[in-house]
């Protein structure tokens, strides 16, 4: 089965979690990302029970800071 | 406002814009832009808002330039370390456009002066570096019902996403709260290319014109990814989540607090 992870095509098989989908792609803290799954920002107990289907569409959605200065 | 010839020439390109017209100058000329941190995003959205001809521009920030910044704070100089970053800003803004009217804020936007200040403007753009800043950003906007740009940039990777608040995806609908403090490298710590904080900067300078002129779309709903190694632009559509605490169905954010991270 397929499934898209921010817009690349990845391989997997049956019974595939979003933690362990988090695990699998090395994102090293997953309490900083947010996830969503076609087209709908998951909660974060939802991570666990959601196993994925063929053909989803996953997209990690990092913080990201930057911009002005030292503060 | 009627165009007077200098203003005429000046602005020629933009008046022979079919989206623009001398109608369009005028409507850009009497607008207020709100740049809330004057660094790596908000130097080169400052120049072109400036040099586009937008009336009243606001420049909000509490630093001083220092040296490390002047690698992609592109409005500021080597003869501007140790001075304000908004006096150095505002210098630089009136040098290239004496059609332009400065408001200088030369303190660090909380909770208790925000919505005064933003309440003055027409657009909002947020240039910040910290996620207290941005959260209280968005949380202020949606309050005050006004629309802004949101952007942050990292390494070599930067995002930005339109937001008309009460109509279009919140900030908050894509990410709860604010992280833990230092979870999230910040660009002191991890770096940053500064051309792409000029390239991301830009690109809502690009919204907040569009916004103030009603023309193309705007990004909202979307949000916009850039990577300046791989080239790649996308777009991920970002739906408005009923559950977000602050705009959703039992929204449990009803007033602004100081964030701290």
């Amino acid at each position: 089965m397929k499934i898209t992870v921010n817009g690349k095509e990845i391989s997997f098989t049956e019974g595939l979690t979003l933690n362990k989908l988090l695990i699998r792609q090395k994102i090293k803290m997953p309490e900083m990302v947010s996830v969503e799954l076609n087209g709908r920002i998951l909660k974060r107990p939802d991570f666990d029970r959601t196993i994925l289907k063929n053909a989803d569409k996953v997209e990690f959605l990092y913080f990201m800071g930057g911009g002005s200065g030292t503060e | 406002m009627a165009l007077n010839e200098k203003q005429i020439e000046r602005y020629s390109r933009h008046i022979i814009l079919e989206q623009f017209g001398a109608a369009g100058q005028e409507k850009l000329l009497s607008s207020k832009v709100l740049i809330v941190g004057t660094g790596g995003l908000g130097s080169p959205a400052a120049l072109y808002l400036a040099a586009a001809g937008v009336g009243t521009v606001g420049i909000a920030d509490a630093d001083s330039v220092e040296l490390s910044n002047l690698q992609r704070q592109i409005i500021h100089s080597t003869d501007d370390i140790g001075s304000k970053k908004t006096a150095s800003a505002e210098k630089k803004i009136r040098a290239l456009n004496p059609d332009v009217i400065v408001r200088s804020y030369n303190t660090r936007l909380r909770a208790g002066n925000i919505s005064e200040i933003i309440r003055e403007y027409d657009f909002i753009m947020d240039c910040t570096d910290n996620f207290s800043s941005k959260f209280l950003i968005n949380d202020a906007c949606y309050f005050e019902k006004k629309a802004f740009s949101h952007a942050g940039v990292l390494k070599f990777e930067g995002q930005l996403i339109t937001i008309l608040p009460g109509k279009t995806a919140c900030y908050r609908c894509i990410f709860s709260s604010p992280p833990p403090a230092d979870a999230v490298p910040s660009c002191s710590q991890a770096g940053v290319l500064g051309v792409l904080a000029g390239v991301v900067g830009v690109l809502q300078a690009t919204e907040a014109i569009k916004y103030v002129l009603s023309i193309g779309d705007l990004l909202t709903d979307t949000l916009l990814t850039y990577n300046a190694l791989t080239m790649n632009f996308r777009r991920v559509h970002i739906a408005r989540n009923r559950q977000c605490a602050l705009c959703g169905d039992n929204p449990t954010i009803t007033e602004l607090k100081d964030d701290s991270q």
